[in-house]
Formats: C-alpha cells, structure tokens, sequence
C-alpha cells in the first residue's frame, strides 16, 4: 500500500496555500477603474519592460497593438460594425480594463484547464488501453485511475468558474457579453451555438459523461480483483470502446468551447485534435513520472524497464505528434494568409514571441533530442527530467492558446501565474496522492497481468 | 522482441497445429505449383483492363489532355481523384509493417507482406496520373530540381506539388527497401528448396546471399526496426503532403487544416479495405486460411471502423466549422456539397465512409467472410467517392457563377482508371505466384506463442516440447516399497 507521508501532504497544502496567495494578489493588484488601468500601462511602458518581455516591438507598437488586439477580439478587419469614432475610443478604454482585469482570471483558467486535461488524457490512454487489450500496460492502471480521479474537484472548480464567467464577472469569453454580441454580427450568427446556457449545459453535459466512465470503470477494475471470471473485465472493455466513442465527439466540441471560442472570430477544424494531442502527451508524462515516483518508494516492484521505457517511447511518439498538428495547423492558415484566419498567428507572433517558439523547443526539439535514443528512455532522470519540461512546455502551449484572446498584449508569466501553477499542482498531487492509498497500487485479477508482468521489450 | 508469454485470452493466429516444416510448405507451395485455371481467368481480364488504359493512356499522349472530361473551372478531377485514392490505399502496407511492428502487434505477421506488395503496386499506380497529365510525359524528369542550362530555370519550392513529388519517391524507396529486406530470409528459403538451377539462380539473386547465420538475423532485426521507425512518420508525411496540394490553397472545401491528419486517417481506412479485398480473395484461392484467419480479418475490420469513424468525425467537423466560421463561401460549399447537384456524391460518400464500417460494432458481422468482403468493397468505392467529392464539388462551382459548371467524365478518363485497376490487378497476380505471399519467417518467429496447439498445450499445462525417444528405451518398474526399503 502506498502511504502519503506527512512531509509530502504539508507540500501540497503549502504549494495550495503559495498558491491561493499569488492568486489573491493577482486579484488584488488588478484595475478596478479605466484610469487605473491606462496608468498602469503608462507605468509599465515607461519601466523599459520587465526581462520577461523579450519583444522589442512592444513599446513603439504598444498604442496600435493594444488596437490589434481590440479588432482581433471583435472587430476583426473587414468586419467591423458601424461604431462611431467617439464611441469607439470610450470602447477601447473599456476593452483595456476589461483585459487587465482579465489576467487574474486567466492565470487561474489555464493552470485549472491544464490540471484538469491532464487527468483527462491519462483517462483517455487508460480507455484506449482497455479497449485495444494492450498487454504490457495493465500493471499500470491503479496509477492511472489514481490520476483520473483528479477529474471530479478538477471539474467542480472549471464548472464553477465558467458558471461565474456565464455571471460576467471576468470578460474571459468576450462573447458572454451581451453588449459585445449587440455590436458584433459575426458572434451574432453564432450565438444560437455561443450562448451561455448551452455552453454551461455541453459543459456539464461532457464533464458528466466522462467521470461516469472514470467511475464505472474504476468500480470494474476493482471488481475484477475478486471475481472468478472474466465478466467485468468484458463489460470494462466495452464500456471503453463506449467510452472512446464519446470522448472522440466531445473532446473536440470540448476544445472549440473552453478554448477556440476565447477568440470567437477565429476557427481552425483541426484545432480539436491538436489541443488532444497537447494534453494527452501532458498525461502520459504524469503517468511516468507517478510511475517512477511510486517504485522510487519500492512500490511496483514488477514494473520494469520496459514498461518506462514503453511510457518514455508515448511521451516521444505524441510529443512528435503534437508538432505535427502544431506544424499542419500554423503552416496551411500562414500560406493561405487568408485575414479570417491569420490574425490568429499575427497576433501570437506579434505579442507573445519568445513564448510562442520558445514553446517550441521545449515541446518538439527538447524531447527529441533527448530520448529518441532507445537506453536513454529507461533512465528514471532522463525521463523525469523530459517530463517536467515537456509539462512546462505544455502548460505554455495553453497559455498561448487562451491569453492572447483574453488579455491581449497586457500579458506576463509573474505572480498569479505563478499562483495558479503552484495552487493547481498542490491540489494535483494532493488528490492524487490520497486516491493512489486507497487500494494496492499493483493491480490482481486481470487476465492480461501476466502478459504486462512478463512484459519484456 | 516482445515477450513469448501470451495470456490464455487472446486467440491463435496461426491455426491447423501448423508445425515449422507446415508453414514452409504452405508458403512455397504456390510459387512452386504451377497456376490453376482460376489465376489464368482473373489474371487474363487483369490484362486486357491494364491494356485497355494503356490504349487510352496513349491516345491522351497523343492526342493532348483535351480528351479527357476537364473543363476551364474544373480544371483538376478524374486524375487527381485516381491519384489520391492509389497513394491513399498504399497507406495500409507501411502502417502494417511499420507502425505495428512498432506496437509488435504479432497478427501483423501473416499480412504484412502482402500490404507492402499493395503498397509497392498501389503507387505505381498512383505516380502514372500526375505523370500522364503532364502531356509530355517524357518531359517528367523536370519535376526534379536538378541544374539545367536554362539559367535559373528551377522547379517552384513554394508548390505543394513538389512535395509531393518528393514525400511519394521517398516513400516508394522506403516501402521497397522495407519490403525486400523481409522478402531476404523468405525468397533464401524458396531458394534453399528450389530443384530446378534455373529457379535457384533466380532466387538466389533475389535474397542477396541470405545464410541464416546469426549475424544476418541480428542485422536482420536491427534494420527492421530502423526502418519501421523511419516509415512510420512517412506513413503520416505523404498523405498529409497529399493533403497540401488542396489545403493550402484558398478555395473553400479545400483549405480547411483538419485536412492532414484527417487525410492520413482516410487513406488507412481506404488502405486496410484493400487489404481486406485482396486478402479475403487470396487466403482461399491459395489456402492460406490458417495463417489469415478470421482473427486477422475482424482486427482488420476493426481498424477500419475506428478510421472509419475517425473520418466521418472529420466530416461533421468541417460541416459545423463551416458554419460556425461565418464565412459565407465556406458555407456555401458545404451546403452545396451536401445538397447541391453532386449531393448523391455526397450521400454516397457519407454512407459509404461512415454509415458502412459501423456495422462492425457487431461481432457475428465483422467475423463474417462475406460481409466483410462486401464492406471492404463499399469502403473502397466510399473512398474514391471522398476524393471526388472533395476535389469536384468544391471547384464546379467557383466564385463567379457565369463559369459554374459540371463535369463528367470521357471515356478516356474512365479507361484510364480502369486501366490501372488492371495494372495493380496484374502486378499483383505475377507476386501471388512468385513471392512468397507471407512472411514465413516471421510467422514462425510467433508459432510457439500464438499457434493453436501451442497455447493449447499451454492451457492444459504441459511443455511444448518434449524429447523425442531415442536409443533403446528400458523401462524400470520399482515397486514403492523397495524404494523406502532401500532407504533403511
């Protein structure tokens, strides 16, 4: 049985408590007013920029990218709306706010989305698992379904925060706003899909749908410890063949509301499977480095080098994966060039420079070149140390995907980011933890458990 | 290699208690025996297809691309559609023999060599389209940026079509490599048995001085491995750069990014229904239904619902991305596939891709011979239709609507398509009588693990083996008493 020592749980409470603090500020030290907002930029130009921003750009083009940002959020060019020239610039000013307020709030959604997707990927690896009878991978499952029941808090808290976003009190998804929907025909067209009614239902709706699985298939599996025959293991592997179904549909509906519909003018049909990808790969490297931090205590003692080594080939494998949608997404939208769509990377390339590529290189180049080679995938450092960076890399793809549309260029990596990371992974690992004491972490009963213990690449 | 030990649950891939000597014999056997009268029916009509297009491949040389069904707004259909669909179905051989020996899938064993082989043809036939529409094929070469006295006279970096060029020659090399490094130790075999000096010199050649040692089965493994680790980004690059010559343009219906990942999808979907047609049709008529077992086929079945599904995901993607980009054009060309005058294109397509391969939730039917033969015709005829729709719909109809058009095809166009089914028919009738059709030594590689007797001697707890009696054998009898006597 796994113990969830004492010295361990205070981390996690301190990481929360850390946490809680930095988001605090973050809310604290936010605008309340336009005037505090506009001096606070004034205040943030005349500093020379913190080191953080590595975009030279940034101060000469401040004035006019706060202006790209604003058409990009709900004018985009060449459908802007008859707002007079007056009324537009009280408009801006009130955009600003509305952004800067926003930051708090973002640094709390990503590190919570991400938290969550975590524990929904390694839900989907465990389904595909199950459904494709993989024999080497079941001596793992107690880790992963001590993963997955991350998923019911982490739910609860993104459900909660999107029922206060439904309530306006950030401006995270601009076309909640009814003022702005009055002003914006192309979010006008859309709003019998964007609405906050039937985004909370879908919301809740998915979420549902994908515990229920997490759950049954928990019940399942422990059944099948004590059982004489092989039913629930039959009912298990169909209720994942169910489930892949499901997740295939909703995983990408999921991705176009929690994320594509931040920036509701822009839409990408491949945007579904490539935030998949992202956060599938985040979930197998949590499942390496669980793995290895529970044989590190002498627990799983048939877990072998071939089961990291097979863990370590995933993170590679989805890792180039990943790089390639990224790759398939960015290079079609920039060829064409077509201002529907671009405005997209303009905007990313424009503000967020050294995070969007340096993103890059930790999620693509770092992995590659670090465990392509075959013994380096059975060295416990090498793979910890590819996973934290490709978790980090991770984390900055989310923050790419959901800043720019929600504070615009008014965007840093400081103390409620830092807040939301640390607030999130303490509450992470303080539910895992406890589910991984409740039974043995080395499963008993399935019929495949000897192919996985006997697993030899 | 994977491990020997085999839970008790997973069923047998090789059946019939095949011993080693069984699957060499039933391996050579058809390249040995001479051809019925069955091969030389089918391989006759193959024939006269093949040479039908041939015929109409030379009067559109001679005569100029006008005789072909083209028009100035749909300026791209049959050909490119023909094309698509033969790069598409290749994509089966490289995921079978790469992606799942990566996975070390153990049913890949019995059909990996006939995917390559499909493979290898299905691009053959696929490289004569863009080829043919060249006009002046003999000019073909100039699609490679080779230095050349025009000055800078270069092929257009910029053109997906290039790559194109580049990712199918890549992945033809690739294929071929892959596949006759697995061919080495199988033709050595044929080539150790054959009695005929005509016959063993021939195979000979062809297995490069295989021996066997063990050196050769190390190296053996080590390239295949290397290989398999190459082919399978390839076996996403070329449908993906495929997907390019359409996705990077700005014609609505075309440029849409689902395209790469959803084109690789479609063309292992399309690629394991061939694979199901040819293999149904081959386990019987060379009575190899031990080694491609029902086992085999369900799993094939399998993979093509799942990418089936896969696809028909992507399709309602595009539909309700159109929509919801609120771009008129993009929903015009959707609401005009779906209803416009091409719409049973589209229906057909739509029941054929995904309505068809949901029928293999159910086990009687994707354990049914015949009913998966009939879908695997149906996925390959939903296939083909995919490609039209995509490639026609979205161009007959432009943005100016004094050019809207139809297209309809000559039959010149519909000789040459026809043609190249017999071509890929005749290739692959002269492999199944020379090659050996699956991969013995892999096969055997597998039989102590998955051959029937073996997880039946398994299941009952005994050995596998057991020392076959030599010598004269005495048999003791000792009473039990005397042994405890003894003891004393």
């Amino acid at each position: 049985m796994y113990q969830f020592s004492q010295r361990f749980k205070l981390t996690t409470y301190v990481l929360m408590a850390l946490g809680l603090l930095g988001l605090a500020y973050g809310f604290l030290s936010a605008p309340s007013t336009v005037e505090e907002a506009k001096a606070m930029v004034a205040a943030h130009d005349s500093d020379g920029h913190g080191s953080d921003h590595a975009d030279e750009s940034h101060t000469a083009a401040d004035a006019h990218s706060a202006e790209a940002a604003h058409a990009q959020d709900s004018h985009a060019p060449g459908y802007e709306t008859a707002a007079h020239a007056d009324d537009h610039e009280t408009a801006h000013d009130q955009h600003l706010l509305d952004q800067m307020r926003n930051r708090p709030w973002s640094a709390f959604y990503v590190s919570a989305l991400f938290s969550f997707l975590i524990a929904l990927g390694v839900l989907a690896f465990y389904a595909i698992n199950r459904a494709a009878q993989a024999g080497w991978s079941p001596l793992l499952f107690r880790v992963m379904e001590g993963i997955t029941s991350y998923l019911i808090p982490g739910g609860i808290i993104l459900f909660v925060f999107f029922v206060l976003s439904a309530l306006h009190l950030n401006h995270v998804f601009v076309w909640m706003d009814p003022e702005v929907v009055a002003h914006d025909e192309l979010i006008r067209n859309k709003s019998g899909y964007l609405n906050p009614t039937f985004f909370l239902i879908r919301a809740a709706f998915f979420m549902g749908g994908w515990i229920f699985y997490r759950q049954f298939s928990r019940k399942l599996s422990l059944a099948q410890e004590t059982a004489t025959d092989n039913r629930n293991f039959v009912l298990n592997f169909r209720l994942s063949a169910g489930f892949l179904v499901f997740f295939l549909i909703t995983e990408s509906i999921m991705s176009w509301d929690w994320i594509m519909s931040i920036d509701p003018h822009w839409f990408s049909t491949l945007f579904g499977w490539y935030v998949f990808a992202s956060f599938f790969v985040s979930g197998i490297t949590v499942i390496a480095l669980f793995t290895l931090y529970l044989k590190s205590k002498g627990l799983l003692e048939q877990v072998n080098t071939s089961h990291i080594h097979d863990l370590a080939k995933f993170m590679f494998g989805i890792s180039v994966f990943w790089t390639y949608l990224w790759f398939s997404q960015f290079m079609l939208i920039w060829y064409a060039d077509i201002p529907e769509e671009v405005t997209y990377y303009v905007m990313r390339f424009e503000e967020y420079n050294l995070p969007f590529l340096g993103m890059l290189v930790l999620n693509f180049l770092f992995p590659l070149l670090v465990i392509m080679r075959s013994d380096y995938k059975r060295i416990p450092w090498f793979v910890q140390t590819v996973g934290i960076v490709i978790l980090i890399g991770h984390y900055i793809d989310f923050y790419i995907m959901i800043m720019p549309g929600s504070v615009g260029a008014h965007w840093s990596i400081g103390v409620p980011e830092l807040g939301g990371i640390l607030f999130f992974s303490g509450l992470f690992l303080f539910v895992v933890a406890t589910a991984l004491t409740k039974v043995p972490v080395t499963p008993k009963g399935s019929p495949l458990l000897e192919e996985s213990k006997h697993f030899h690449y | 290699m994977a491990s020997h030990y085999e839970a008790s649950i997973r069923k047998p891939l090789v059946t019939g208690s095949k011993s080693y000597s069984d699957v060499s014999n039933d391996i050579a056997r058809p390249v040995e025996g001479s051809a019925n009268k069955q091969w030389w029916i089918v391989f006759s009509l193959a024939l006269v297809a093949f040479l039908w297009g041939l015929g109409c491949i030379i009067y559109t040389i001679s005569t100029g691309i006008g005789v072909w069904g083209l028009n100035k707004t749909v300026n791209w259909a049959w050909d490119i559609t023909n094309f698509v669909w033969w790069v598409g179905i290749g994509h089966a051989g490289t995921l079978i023999s790469a992606v799942l020996l990566l996975f070390r899938q153990k049913w890949r064993m019995a059909i990996n060599r006939s995917a390559e082989a499909m493979t290898i043809f299905s691009v053959i036939q696929a490289g004569l389209f863009p080829i043919i529409h060249m006009g002046r094929p003999w000019l073909a070469f100039w699609v490679l940026p080779i230095p050349n006295q025009y000055g800078s006279l270069w092929v257009n970096f910029n053109s997906p079509l290039l790559w194109d060029v580049f990712a199918i020659s890549t992945y033809l090399s690739v294929s071929l490599v892959f596949w006759w490094t697995g061919l080495l130790p199988d033709f050595a075999m044929i080539r150790d048995r054959a009695v005929k000096p005509f016959q063993k010199k021939i195979y000979s050649l062809l297995s490069f001085g295989w021996t066997g040692r063990a050196k050769d089965w190390q190296r053996f493994e080590e390239v295949s491995l290397v290989l398999a680790g190459l082919a399978t980004p390839l076996v996403l690059s070329v449908h993906t750069i495929v997907s390019f010559d359409f996705a990077t343009s700005v014609i609505p219906g075309w440029h849409t990014t689902i395209f790469p990942p959803y084109f690789v999808a479609g063309a292992i979907f399309s690629g394991f229904a061939m694979v199901n047609t040819l293999l149904i049709i081959m386990r019987k008529v060379v009575g190899l239904e031990d080694y491609i077992t029902v086992q085999h086929i369900e799993l094939m079945n399998l993979v093509i619902m799942i990418t089936g599904s896969i696809v028909g995901c992507a399709y309602i993607t595009e539909l309700f991305i159109a929509w919801y980009s609120g771009v008129e054009y993009e929903q015009y060309a959707f609401l005009n596939r779906a209803t416009g005058p091409y719409a049973w294109a589209y229906w057909a397509m739509m029941s054929c891709n995904v309505f068809s391969p949901q029928f293999m939730w159910f086990k009687r039917l994707r354990t049914s011979i015949m009913f998966s033969f009939f879908i695997s015709i149906v996925v390959n005829i939903g296939m083909w239709f995919e490609r039209f729709v995509i490639i026609v719909t979205s161009l007959h109809r432009d943005y100016l609507p004094s050019s809207w058009t139809m297209f309809s095809p000559t039959f010149v166009d519909i000789g040459i398509f026809i043609g190249t089914i017999g071509f890929f028919f005749v290739l692959f009738l002269l492999y199944s009588r020379t090659f050996p059709v699956i991969a013995q030594a892999e096969v055997k590689s597998i039989l102590k693990s998955s051959g029937d007797q073996y997880k039946a001697l398994r299941a009952e707890g005994k050995p596998l083996y057991t020392m076959p009696k030599r010598g004269k054998v005495t048999t003791y009898s000792v009473e039990a008493d005397s042994i405890s006597n003894q003891t004393h």
